[in-house]
């Protein structure tokens, strides 16, 4: 046992208990009444929608190919500058004559791929064992939870650097799933305390008495009452999950394909050309910091939103 | 308290005997190896057969890991496959480097942490909480590598305030007593030699020390906020105590528990951020060594390190578990 562990395993059950439906409103339309009211919440919100709408029409926004080397920038680079904005190039060149105001829009798609994959696949395979644990209790519950322990007690970007590490070659896929195990513990500990708190409740009894299957009774009636804190959750891990695979990135974890437009690569990259233009590095840093910005402050929001304690 | 502590580190062995293993094994399971990264692009079947067998890689892993115990057991972790060097002696030339970082670190996330998030809980609603809010959580979301190079170029690169990287000044050769640069000058009366590493770890200090500050502000407002709104405090203060004691033996005290535990955390997880700011400033400590290790597949490295990282974490927990009881008498040690 160790403090870390036992400090993040007391945090994920206490955050477990927060997201239980009100009375009348259903939980979600009651939180998005409360979000709404929330100037944080709409703040994040904002944010993230930008994002999504520039990845999602990323193809129709950006002026040229990510890949595309162009003369006219190429003829502008030496060892000891590379061509700042220019007509046609807002954002001016990257470090091979590559449109950046381009690599940027288009970089929004993988990145916030890198984060989503990440994310979800930590979150399918958490709540996997979040609900095979809450479900059944007993010695399922215990071998599960001993196992989400061992990988709770490890700083969780120590544990994706030597998982991103121990991979044979540095990729894309390696990132993805490095920072996703990471995540896998807490969203299992997560759901699980949910679905404990589920468990002994009067309508789980009273369904059981009715005698419906225990697999409907488990994932049509207890699963959607404690999924709250893991959506609140799954909002915070997506802001680290894009923190984390850059810095996998920088250190050299990452894709080795340096003609891939991914912000966190494009910033480890640039740090090379940190004299020649800083603003190579600075565009991609700005999206980043803004993107998890905005999810943590989602995040913050709807764990308030949820939080029966803070209801009226 | 001794008993307790005696026992607590008899229950590591076991942690630390599972994860030895758990590494060796993880780390041999995959291909490539440390012979191919070795030979790079010299490496044939033959040679990689060659140098596996110099380096002992062809025995049975079994064998090859209680080889590696043995060892491990009397400090000797074998020879970094880069440099050829003893792995522990590396260690030892980083560890100082890391640990004056680590110190220096937290001694900036404490010293403005616990302050600011009291302040910050004291004045809650106005305008230094919400700037503080705010602050804390772009710290957070901020990549430590960049914040690193964005300050470099600021106060060293334009401004020139500080030097740009490195321990100490190039041609100063300042004399080593502890490995500690700052205590060194002090303790050799080489006040110079004090000031210049003083100059050099304050960027990589305040980088490192980012994270750690945030989420200390963060967790120190929302205790005193908590301890705050208890009824001893208004107890306290309805009986007439004077506002400074309510402040210091009332608030701060039972405040400070779950501040403690996080400072513990906190230093645990320097490490991790230790790799990342030693890679931008060219620091040349333990992170150095594991970012290298890992990109060079220096295995003996990778398992000392590994090895070494979950020790400090265990011995870091152990001392945040005998905090909380000096701190909180209510806690017993058992």
């Amino acid at each position: 046992m160790n403090v870390l562990m036992q400090r993040r395993r007391e945090r994920l059950d206490r955050l477990a208990e927060t997201g239980g439906a009100g009375e009348g409103k259903s939980l979600l339309a009651e939180a998005v009444t409360r979000l709404r009211r929330n100037p944080v919440a709409m703040v994040g919100a904002g944010i993230i929608a930008v994002f999504l709408l520039v990845a999602v029409f990323a193809p129709l926004l950006a002026p040229h190919s990510a890949e595309e080397s162009f003369d006219a920038l190429r003829a502008g680079l030496r060892p000891d500058s590379i061509p700042g904005p220019q007509p046609g190039f807002p954002l001016g060149s990257d470090q091979n004559g590559r449109d950046e105001l381009s690599r940027m829009i288009l970089a929004s798609q993988q990145t916030l791929l890198v984060g989503v994959l990440a994310t979800v696949i930590g979150l399918v395979a958490g709540m996997a064992i979040g609900i095979l644990a809450g479900a059944f209790g007993g010695w399922v519950d215990n071998a599960l939870m001993r196992l989400t322990d061992v990988l709770l007690s490890f700083p969780s970007l120590l544990l994706a650097i030597s998982i991103a590490a121990l991979a044979a070659r540095a990729s894309q896929t390696t990132v993805i799933i490095a920072v996703a195990i990471v995540s896998v513990p807490v969203f299992a500990r997560l759901l699980r305390g949910a679905m404990l708190a589920q468990r002994s409740s009067d309508y789980v009894l009273a369904a059981t008495a009715l005698g419906i299957q225990r697999r409907h009774i488990v994932l049509r009636h207890m699963l959607p009452n404690a999924i709250g804190p893991v959506i609140v959750q799954a909002t915070m891990v997506l802001a680290s999950s894009i923190l984390d695979a850059a810095a996998l990135s920088f250190l050299g974890l990452g894709d080795a394909d340096p003609g891939r437009a991914e912000w966190g690569l494009m910033l480890a990259n640039a740090q090379t050309y940190l004299d020649v233009r800083p603003e190579l590095a600075f565009y991609p840093a700005v999206a980043i910091i803004l993107v998890a910005l905005g999810f943590t402050l989602l995040g913050e929001a709807l764990r308030e939103a949820l939080d029966p304690k803070s209801r009226r | 308290m001794l008993r307790f502590v005696v026992r607590r580190l008899i229950q590591v062995i076991p942690t630390l005997l599972l994860l030895s293993l758990l590494v060796f094994a993880w780390l041999r399971s995959l291909p490539g190896g440390p012979a191919g990264a070795l030979l790079g692009d010299k490496a044939t079947p033959a040679k990689i057969a060659e140098l596996n067998h110099i380096l002992g890689l062809d025995q049975p892993i079994w064998s090859q890991y209680l080889r590696f115990l043995g060892r491990a057991v009397t400090g000797n972790f074998g020879s970094s496959l880069i440099t050829g060097d003893s792995v522990l002696a590396e260690i030892g030339r980083g560890l100082p480097a890391t640990a004056e970082l680590s110190v220096a670190a937290m001694v900036i996330a404490v010293g403005l942490g616990v302050p600011l998030g009291y302040l910050a809980a004291t004045q809650r609603g106005r305008a230094l909480d919400s700037a503080t809010i705010v602050a804390t959580l772009v710290g957070v979301a901020v990549p430590v590598f960049f914040l690193g190079y964005l300050l470099k170029a600021i106060f060293a690169v334009k401004l020139g305030w500080l030097p740009p990287s490195g321990r100490e000044s190039i041609g100063l050769d300042a004399t080593r007593v502890t490995g500690l640069a700052v205590l060194d000058g002090l303790l050799t009366r080489e006040f110079d030699a004090s000031a210049d590493a003083f100059r050099h770890l304050i960027l990589p200090a305040v980088v490192l020390g980012t994270i750690p500050l945030a989420v200390i502000v963060r967790i120190t407002r929302a205790s005193v906020l908590d301890v705050l709104g208890a009824d001893f405090i208004r107890t306290a203060r309805a009986k007439g105590l004077a506002p400074h004691t309510v402040r210091g033996r009332h608030v701060l005290r039972n405040a400070l528990l779950p501040v403690s535990t996080t400072i513990g955390l906190q230093t645990g997880l320097l490490l991790a951020g230790a790799v990342l700011t030693e890679k931008v400033f060219v620091w040349g400590g333990i992170g150095t060594l594991l970012a290298d290790g890992i990109s060079r597949h220096d295995y003996p490295r990778l398992q000392a390190l590994l090895l070494l990282g979950a020790l400090v974490y265990v011995v870091v927990n152990l001392l945040v578990d005998v905090s909380y009881a000096i701190i909180d008498p209510r806690v017993r040690l058992s």
